[in-house]
């Protein structure tokens, strides 16, 4: 991994332009629009329970593949703040991941018993602190310097977890609680949860439900992997529309105009290394929440061998594949980074080679990513607030 | 915004430059200049290659240090000045080497320029607040009348790095106008234009002084220059060799011999 991957995928980001294509008339009301993100997100939250043909892993259980899905999904979403916007190339990203987790794996199980719903956030502020000690240093050099200083933070906070009696040394946590159930959690029993929901099974393409599978309304144990993968969804939501948010806004500007010139932007009147900094502790946040969540998941385990530094990699990896600068190709990234080598585990040793190949036919043949950042979309939102501005100008 | 100007003499002076000297190692690039700038002029920064004209600039705007001497802004003294600030303060410039934002449109180039001025961070934007919603709406606004002002009104939405080059030059002068500056700083502005592009960029600078701000240009072309400025102040070598009106300077010996008079030298 060399820093010439952002760089060169920006520079060829063009290329994806001309694929936009115009909405089909049918998507273009609000109210249509509105109901397709409905159904979409709907759909998302059914698809283990769906087990669509195809799409579902023949021999890992596909809510569990689910819940790495959407846990790389996460990440390689908050990855894509920094790398993406900021264009801060950031290789330690799994240093983040780890502190979340720990900090969770710490207060509920290890040193403290305390709720799950508690340790979240804070973890969020216990990453978002280390981001800005480890960012306020480490951004003051650019490119492929802090590149290796990320690198060094991410091996630091594995050796130290290694190393730390405190944090259970090589054999980790165990026995970190998931968040709390609501409703009866008796394993074994049918009574778990609020209520329960079958899951469909399919014979060829004829669906049917299947009344043997059923995942229990909410309910996190051993069993099921699926209220974990509901969990990490709503979450990545919410992180979704803060980020969309964000970046349409002054930070968005300040986050791309930096990337694109650094000198220019100081020149312009952006405080280029406050909105770095900013950018940095953002997506560390992110990171933390995922870890924090992987800690409280069904293993309820976590050790110094779950972060290693080759996971920072795969995350950069899962960013630039998506498209680094667009969220909605971060995201697609972190999912398909996860499921490959699931779907194609009953090819065994064949699967990483699979995996990597289609890594490098993604990158050969669209460099820029699977779905680059489009700028279209923007102009013309600005295109409808200028119109409004002008409609309300009319009014008054 | 400044105020409207009147009779020159009595303007107050907008910046001061007083005795500077920059050495890097032991070349000095500027040697014990002084001039200074008066609120709603046009002065007209010039001499030869290598004059120091763009240290000049960017000694002003902080990129360099000054190694003796001050800068004065509106009665501030600059040194030390993080260079957002005296952005923000109202210094605002364009580059001799274009540096837009490429991957962004051209009104986001725009945007980003305004927003150095606006009071909006990431819990405003995050939560959607008025604040954040009439500082965006006004810099929209804003941003597309300054696209107009200066002619690239149609692109909006076109990237910058897709803009033609005159467009491109055109667009900078937008982004640094919609800082809000006191002072307007032109880097060489028709580097690279034919005729009929420089007469319509002296228009456009006429117009940006009309509309009240001053004006600092460094130019080569010294037809512009006489067309469009106020005063000149002429340097060679990092010193200050002439200050006056474009009539005096044209006239001024040390000037002729430092510059006009050879003709080689003029068209590099």
């Amino acid at each position: 991994m060399s820093t010439t991957a952002p760089a060169s995928a920006r520079s060829s980001r063009g290329l994806g332009r001309p694929l936009q294509v115009q909405l089909p008339p049918f998507l273009r009301s609000r109210s249509a629009r509105f109901l397709m993100v409905a159904l979409g997100i709907l759909v998302a939250y059914a698809l283990p329970l769906l087990q669509p043909p195809f799409i579902t892993t023949p021999a890992s259980d596909f809510g569990g593949v689910m819940v790495t899905a959407g846990s790389y999904a996460l990440v390689a979403v908050g990855l894509n703040i920094v790398i993406g916007y900021a264009g801060l190339l950031d290789l330690g990203y799994v240093g983040f991941y780890a502190t979340g987790a720990y900090t969770t794996g710490v207060l509920t199980s290890q040193h403290a018993h305390w709720p799950f719903f508690l340790v979240l956030p804070l973890a969020l502020v216990v990453t978002t602190v280390s981001g800005l000690l480890l960012g306020a240093p480490a951004i003051r050099v650019r490119g492929d310097y802090l590149a290796i200083v990320t690198l060094g933070f991410g091996e630091i906070i594995t050796q130290v977890a290694k190393n730390t009696p405190w944090l259970g040394k090589a054999a980790g946590i165990k026995n970190i609680p998931p968040p709390p159930s609501i409703g009866p959690d008796e394993i074994g029993t049918d009574q778990d949860g609020i209520f329960q929901i079958p899951h469909l099974s399919w014979n060829g393409l004829v669906p049917s439900i299947d009344d043997a599978h059923k995942t229990p309304f909410l309910t996190f144990g051993v069993l099921d992997a699926i209220p974990y993968y509901w969990l990490i969804l709503t979450i990545i939501i919410v992180v979704l529309i803060a980020d969309i948010l964000i970046k349409d806004s002054r930070v968005g500007r300040a986050w791309e105009a930096t990337r694109e010139d650094e000198d220019a932007a100081e020149l312009m009147g952006v405080p280029t290394f406050r909105y770095k900094l900013l950018a940095f502790a953002t997506g560390a946040a992110i990171g933390g929440v995922a870890g924090s969540m992987l800690a409280a998941g069904q293993g309820g385990f976590i050790s110094p061998d779950v972060f290693p530094l080759q996971l920072s990699m795969l995350f950069v990896a899962a960013v630039l594949i998506g498209g680094a600068g667009n969220r909605w190709g971060a995201l697609a990234g972190g999912v398909l980074v996860a499921y490959l080598p699931e779907r194609f585990r009953t090819l065994s040793d064949w699967r990483l080679l699979i995996f990597g190949l289609s890594l490098m036919v993604i990158v050969t043949f669209r460099p820029q990513g699977i779905l680059p950042p489009r700028r279209t979309r923007r102009a013309l939102r600005a295109q409808a607030e200028i119109e409004e501005i002008e409609g309300d100008t009319v009014d008054a | 915004m400044p105020d409207t100007p009147t009779a020159p003499d009595s303007r107050k002076a907008l910046l001061e430059v007083d005795d500077v000297t920059i050495r890097f190692g032991g070349v000095s690039a500027l040697d014990s200049v002084s001039f200074d700038i008066k609120q709603g002029e046009i002065l007209g920064l010039i001499g030869p290659n290598g004059a120091g004209k763009t240290t000049c600039f960017n000694v002003m705007t902080g990129v360099y240090q000054a190694t003796s001497g001050q800068i004065r802004f509106d009665g501030k003294p600059l040194a030390k000045m993080k260079r957002y600030r005296i952005t923000k303060l109202g210094i605002a410039r364009t580059f001799q080497n274009i540096r837009l934002f490429k991957s962004m449109t051209a009104l986001e180039n725009v945007l980003v320029g305004a927003d150095a001025q606006s009071k909006v961070g990431m819990f405003n934007a995050l939560f959607r607040t008025p604040l954040h919603r009439r500082t965006e709406a006004e810099s929209v606004e804003e941003a597309y009348r300054l696209l107009e002002f200066v002619g690239v009104g149609g692109k909006a939405d076109e990237l910058a790095e897709n803009l033609s080059y005159g467009d491109q030059r055109r667009l900078e002068i937008a982004r640094a106008m919609a800082t809000k500056p006191k002072l307007l700083c032109l880097d060489e502005p028709a580097a690279g234009f034919n005729p009929a592009e420089k007469k319509r960029l002296m228009e456009l600078i006429r117009k940006v002084r009309d509309d009240g701000y001053t004006v600092l240009l460094i130019e080569h072309d010294m037809r512009l220059v006489m067309g469009v400025t106020d005063r000149v102040v002429v340097l060679e070598f990092g010193r200050k060799i002439a200050e006056g009106s474009p009539a005096e300077i044209r006239d001024n010996p040390a000037v002729i011999a430092a510059y006009l008079g050879v003709d080689e030298e003029d068209a590099s």
